[in-house]
């Protein structure tokens, strides 16, 4: 094996990533609790420069490395585009909120970097061992973070709940790959891709495995009836926590599903695409209605994710071409619009009051009247009202299922987000129509009054114009 | 004037951008500067909507002033817009009404006044461009994006009972739009384009017509209102701010029965020949089950919703009985049809003007008493004088009096409803008595009588800002109501295009 067979230069985002993240590790032992601001500056600049180096290098084809075990591709460049900017949102959105709570220590940004590296590792794969280490490394990284208010005991409660079933989702989907290995005898995909196609069809072992590896999946992205850890886990960590697990995560979780059911499995469509209307239609119903009942809105947010995730298989089952270009622009929208919620959760948080109730958003238009409405247009677009992006990812959607003959598919989804708008309706209901009972001042820093207004407006702009992140999604598949 | 200018653009962003001035002029001091502000953009608009009057080529039917720019690739969707004979009416009343309603909150609303006249003008911008759309995804945008601001001015300058009614109004309209976007998408997968006029010419078999037919009622009869699906409107109307109520009245219903013109009739012609009994028998049961409900109401706002119900059933029952003259009159008798399409838009035209004015001398009383309930007032002529003129002037027009708007719209359905059927005509003809009835006996009872109150005794009569608003609307309603020419010409032409298109089947 020599150097150039590795390819190098494909991975070379991930390879500055891994050394920031050990950077970080090794400067962080080294500085004081007062200067603790240097690992996060040093996070920052480093994940800009990967940023840089993501955009100034654009995969314009598949390009392979080590060996196999990593692509690079269109897709794969515009969406490690997105989680890194969502993970660098992220860590703005956290630093006052870590170190009102005594928490700010550079173990976060570590354990955030790590993470950012699975994710981009998962996006990249293209061998199942790959995806299951990438997976894993992201996961791992998961675990601790929700557990890093390590006195709070519902922190602990949730870091416990997700690393058990979490654990449990990763054997039943290791179980599926070598069910498939089994039948097929590799684990490069586009190699187990070619071997189904010579298979006989019904093939019931290798059927078996795809149900395994979709539950796996369907675990991971947190469709029902393998939702349970979501609403707890969300609501448990601390909440710059949920904001990371409810953003870039499912980017990634989104390219996985690619990368294993449609590139890999892409001849056993019809097979995973009736699993995934289950899936889908199940995640629309459950998650609509219970959100209904909430009154904490983090775990509000918790259920309208698992609707969301309703809708991005809606258009994963839709595909080829247009529903996955369709999906992607939902799992971009989705984070853009559920990181800016829980940064806005985040902005009212004080020390000693998490504000995630929903009473806590009262008045918050006499308090604060334009972040009031940053979250007013969050929430317009959760709930698909034009002009936020929200309605062009659900069009995107609707009219993929629409396309493939699904009519009565797509009526279920719409009905189902009629219900949903009546959730949303009171959080605009709370911060725009009663007074306010805490009247105390919003105070927080510049960078993250930025960072959170340019997140809210880009859900606006991106409504007004979205042919270009459409056609970039469009691309990606072409 | 403005002959090359991009009119429908500058009726459409003027307002919206406006409106975000406005937003962004704060709510420090008195607003006196917001309102200035919000008052020039809303005359500014208006003048700029006369332009498409002046310009306007009322020999053609074809789209005029029309913008089309590529705007979601992707999807093939078009920055698209265009007027013909109409929507071009109900832009300018549009803009008309909106400069009424900043008026009429000058000094009422002060609280946060700069987001309410600003959710007033971004409201005005929308619904000019649901007018304008030629592109129905556009047309969609619009449609729903309309609710966010209705939904905040309900909610938050509203009554007592506020946030049920808003939230209710939200879902009932979401509720019916969202079936009309599926209608919209499977038909853009049969005729490969979003434009409502290729809609327009794209052949669909029965069942097919017959599910787009329902997803459009749903949608637009909701918001017209049409019996059953109506409750929201009371609860709207009597929650919402004087000016949510002029802005839901004259504009928020028209943009129903523009729905259907512009969707239902022309794109399933043969479904709705089919279901022609249905809408007819609800435009019916609007004018004249909700005529008798609105007679027996107790609070003053709630009897002109429903009157609105009443009147708007007039302009359903007017589009839709246009296949049962065709049926009576061997082959295509376009005269009657025409009359009755004609008739219902002026209706949408006059209702406009008239609940306008109903609502706002509502409101008028409701600032100076904080009271909508009838029982409350009486003898209000002896110290309204001037007010009370106008609104007896007011109810009669409501009540479809010879001379005033309101009778050349219910004047014309009715004449053409004798061509389909004798009977249908009677029933629609009922209006002419109930809508006396309840009017004017609600204008009894508050304006004439015994004073029975000491805060009526202690009433101001209008100021001239509030003056000036009355004046604009008689005189208005009068000269539709003398001289409708100018409003029927312009919209001839296109309707006898519409109705062309609906007489021939769509069926493969």
């Amino acid at each position: 094996m020599t150097l150039e067979m590795l390819n190098l230069s494909v991975a070379i985002p991930e390879l500055f990533l891994l050394a920031l993240a050990c950077g970080v590790l090794v400067v962080d032992v080294y500085l004081r609790d007062a200067r603790r601001n240097v690992s996060y500056v040093l996070s920052q600049l480093g994940l800009l420069l990967i940023l840089v180096l993501i955009l100034v290098n654009p995969a314009a084809d598949t390009q392979l490395a080590f060996n196999g075990l990593f692509v690079s591709d269109p897709l794969s460049t515009v969406l490690k585009a997105v989680v890194v900017i969502l993970v660098m949102l992220v860590f703005v959105y956290s630093r006052r909120y870590l170190q009102q709570r005594d928490i700010f220590k550079g173990e976060f940004y570590v354990l955030g970097l790590f993470a950012l590296l699975g994710m981009m590792v998962m996006i990249s794969a293209n061998h199942f061992l790959s995806i299951y280490l990438g997976l894993e490394l992201l996961s791992l990284c998961l675990y601790a973070m929700v557990a890093f208010d390590r006195d709070n005991p519902n922190a602990a409660e949730a870091a416990m709940k997700y690393f058990v079933l979490g654990a449990i989702a990763s054997g039943m989907l290791l179980y599926g790959m070598s069910m498939v290995y089994g039948m097929t005898g590799s684990l490069v995909i586009d190699e187990v891709a070619s071997a189904i196609e010579q298979l006989p069809e019904n093939n019931i072992v290798l059927v078996f495995g795809l149900v395994f590896m979709v539950i796996g999946l369907a675990f991971k992205l947190g469709a029902v009836p393998f939702h349970m850890w979501v609403p707890d886990v969300y609501h448990g960590s601390p909440t710059t926590v949920t904001s990371f697990i409810a953003s870039a995560p499912k980017v990634a979780a989104f390219a996985m599903i690619i990368r294993l059911l449609a590139e890999g499995m892409g001849s056993l469509h019809a097979d995973w695409q009736g699993m995934l209307v289950i899936l889908a239609v199940l995640s629309m119903v459950l998650g609509n209605v219970i959100a209904i009942a909430q009154t904490n809105l983090k775990r509000m947010l918790a259920y309208s994710t698992i609707s969301h995730v309703g809708f991005i298989m809606l258009g994963l089952l839709a595909g080829p071409e247009e529903g996955y270009a369709a999906a992607m622009f939902y799992t971009i929208v989705y984070a853009l619009m559920s990181l800016g919620g829980f940064g806005v959760i985040i902005l009212l948080t004080r020390k000693g009051v998490e504000a995630d109730e929903l009473n806590d958003f009262k008045g918050l238009n006499q308090r604060s009247p334009w972040f009031a409405f940053i979250m007013l247009i969050l929430i317009f677009s959760m709930a698909g009202v034009p002009p936020t992006v929200g309605f062009w990812a659900k069009l995107a959607v609707l009219k993929a299922v629409v396309n493939i003959d699904m009519l009565w598919l797509a009526l279920v989804a719409v009905f189902f987000s009629i219900i949903g708008v009546y959730y949303y309706l009171r959080i605009i209901k709370l911060m725009y129509f009663d007074e306010a009972e805490d009247n105390s001042a919003i105070e927080c820093r510049a960078d993250m009054q930025i960072a959170l207004s340019a997140n809210g407006l880009s859900v606006l702009m991106l409504g007004l114009f979205p042919a270009a992140l459409m056609s970039i999604c469009v691309a990606a598949f072409a | 004037m403005f002959a090359d200018w991009p009119l429908l653009s500058l009726v459409v962003w003027l307002p919206i951008i406006g409106g975000i001035a406005v937003l962004m002029s704060g709510d420090r001091g008195d607003s006196e500067g917001s309102r200035r502000l919000a008052l020039i953009v809303a005359l500014a608009t208006f003048v700029l909507s006369l332009g498409l009057y002046t310009n306007f080529d009322s020999s053609t039917a074809a789209m005029q002033f029309v913008e089309r720019h590529a705007w979601i690739d992707a999807f093939d969707i078009y920055y698209h817009l265009g007027v013909d004979g109409l929507s071009m009416p109900l832009i300018i009343l549009t803009t008309f009404t909106t400069i009424l309603v900043i008026l009429a909150g000058w000094q009422v609303i002060q609280k946060r006044a700069s987001q309410y006249l600003a959710a007033f003008l971004i409201m005005e911008g929308l619904m000019n461009g649901v007018f304008a759309a030629l592109d129905s995804m556009f047309f969609y945008v619009f449609w729903e994006a309309m609710l966010i601001p209705m939904f905040i001015i309900i909610g938050v300058w509203g009554g007592p009972r506020r946030v049920y009614a808003t939230i209710k109004f939200f879902i009932y309209t979401f509720f019916g739009s969202v079936f009309m976007l599926v209608a919209m998408i499977y038909m853009y997968y049969q005729s490969g384009s979003f434009a409502i006029l290729d809609m327009h010419n794209l052949p669909l078999s029965m069942l097919e017509q017959s599910l787009i037919f329902f997803a459009f009622l749903a949608a637009f009869a909701v918001k017209v209102p049409m019996w059953p699906v109506h409750t929201w409107l009371p609860d709207a109307h009597v929650e919402a701010p004087t000016g949510g109520s002029v802005i839901l009245a004259a504009i928020m219903l028209k943009i129903g029965g523009y729905g259907f013109l512009r969707f239902s009739l022309p794109i399933t012609p043969d479904a709705s020949l089919a279901y022609d009994w249905l809408m007819i028998a609800l435009s019916l049961i609007a004018v004249v089950y909700i005529g008798f409900v609105a007679l027996v109401q107790t609070d003053m706002k709630k009897l002109v919703a429903y009157s609105s119900i009443a009147h708007m059933g007039f302009v359903t029952l007017g589009l839709f009985i246009i296949f049962r003259i065709w049926g009576n009159a061997d082959g295509i008798d376009s005269n009657g049809a025409s009359l009755a399409v004609e008739g219902a838009m002026v209706q949408m035209v006059s209702h406009g003007f008239i609940s306008g004015a109903l609502f706002l001398m509502i409101g008028v009383l409701y600032d100076r008493m904080h009271s909508r309930n009838i029982a409350d007032y009486g003898g209000v002529v002896n110290s309204m004088p001037v007010f009370a003129a106008f609104a007896v002037f007011f109810a009669m027009a409501n009540a479809g009096l010879p001379g005033t708007s309101g009778f050349v719209g219910e004047f014309m359905v009715i004449l053409a409803a004798f061509k389909a059927n004798f009977w249908i005509a009677f029933l629609a003809a009922t209006t002419l008595i109930l809508g006396a009835a309840y009017t004017l006996w609600m204008v009894k009872r508050v304006f004439y009588g015994e004073i029975k109150n000491d805060k009526v005794k202690a009433l101001q009569d209008i100021n001239p800002r509030e003056r000036l608003i009355m004046w604009v609307l008689a005189v208005a309603v009068l000269a539709l109501g003398l001289y409708p020419a100018p409003l029927v010409d312009v919209m001839h032409v296109s309707v006898d295009n519409l109705l062309q298109h609906v007489a021939q089947s769509k069926l493969p």
